[in-house]
């Protein structure tokens, strides 16, 4: 039954990695892998109970708070490029 | 100071909390940790009044949070009928709505709320107008009715 | 008793997979970033809500059981933020909403 929750959690994040290519705009890319991110959280916690390990959900709470900062830091990357090209083009 | 040692008591706690290993090494490498982290904030200047908001103690806050589950189980399973009725049953609308909390704690919780509930986003914040972004038409009337803006100016009283 | 808690158990976990699939097929279905943003908040919110509170009941200490707490505090603090911030930096770039009523496209 474990087996089942992994496997559904797998196919959706498959489902966000082909969004993720096919994506037209760069946010649809970002929002894809970021849901990837809450979906490796949630495999991990299941793969950790399955095991009956609590340390390993110390990794899951770990991934959680690096992919938060991480889709706020490429945020951050992507906005100032953005405004540091417009800058140069209207010099 | 009196921020510094509740942020001392919180990182304590969740430093036991998540250890679950109680030798004096151990222990010590905690103690440690924490002081570190205490330098680290120190450094950045970033213990003022709000670090510690009020609302934390507000009697309202845990009425609020189980409000607004059942708000996010309501709206959410109107967008799971929304994505497999497919693209017709969507109409993506743009409005402004106005947030009557004073502090900037309750105002970000007020956006915040507004983001978890499926079928509205807050793009934008300017002042205390909110540029709202709803799924459907009723997403709508239920940011404009105004409910979820007087259960955050609660607690703030 | 445990047979009681592990219907329970099931009955969370199953429906937070559900709810899973549907905002990844959302996901696609859906016709632009900002429509998009709004399934993958249904992944977000009461898929990982039920899917934790489903792994909390079959957990076998209370640390786990703490533990998974905060997991579930940590992403449903941190997942409105990162929906806002992607939201507001695709509009500021330039992308425009798609939007069906023709009355609501003079903002």
């Amino acid at each position: 039954m474990f087996m089942a929750i992994s496997i559904i959690i797998l196919v959706v994040m498959i489902i966000a990695l082909i969004r993720a290519v096919l994506g037209p705009t760069l946010y649809d890319r970002i929002l894809a892998v970021n849901v990837v991110g809450t979906k490796t959280v949630l495999l991990i916690s299941v793969l950790s109970v399955t095991a009956g390990r609590g340390d390993m959900v110390d990794i899951a709470l770990v991934y959680a708070l690096i992919n938060f900062i991480s889709v706020i830091a490429v945020l951050r990357f992507f906005e100032y490029n953005k405004s540091q090209q417009t800058d140069s083009e209207g010099q | 100071m009196k921020q510094y040692l509740s942020l001392t008591v919180i990182l304590a706690v969740f430093w036991l909390i998540n250890s679950g290993h109680y030798t004096p090494l151990l222990l010590g490498l905690g103690a440690l940790s924490v002081l570190l982290i205490l330098y680290v904030i120190k450094r950045m200047e970033r213990v003022d009044g709000e670090s510690e908001p009020s609302i934390v103690m507000s009697v309202y806050l845990p009425y609020y949070l189980f409000w607004l589950v059942i708000e996010i189980v309501k709206s959410n399973i109107d967008v799971v009928m929304r994505v497999w009725k497919g693209e017709e049953a969507i109409s993506p609308t743009v409005f402004k709505v106005k947030a009557s909390q004073k502090s900037d704690v309750c105002r970000v919780l007020y956006a915040n709320s507004i983001t978890m509930t499926p079928g509205t986003i807050t793009l934008d914040i300017d002042g205390d107008t909110f540029e709202v972004h709803a799924l459907s038409g009723d997403g709508k009337a239920g940011v404009m009715t105004g409910e979820m803006d007087r259960q955050v100016s609660k607690l703030e009283s | 008793m445990d047979l009681f808690l592990n219907i329970l158990s099931w009955t969370c976990l199953l429906t937070g997979g559900f709810l899973g699939i549907t905002g990844a097929v959302g996901l696609f279905r859906f016709p632009d970033f900002f429509t998009r943003l709004h399934a993958a908040s249904v992944t977000d919110t009461l898929s990982t809500i039920l899917i934790v509170i489903g792994l909390m009941l079959q957990a076998n200490s209370w640390m786990m059981i703490v533990k998974l707490l905060l997991v579930l505090l940590i992403i449903t603090y941190t997942s409105p933020t990162s929906a806002h911030s992607l939201a507001k930096s695709a509009l500021h770039t330039g992308l425009k909403p798609f939007l069906k009523d023709k009355e609501n496209n003079n903002r």
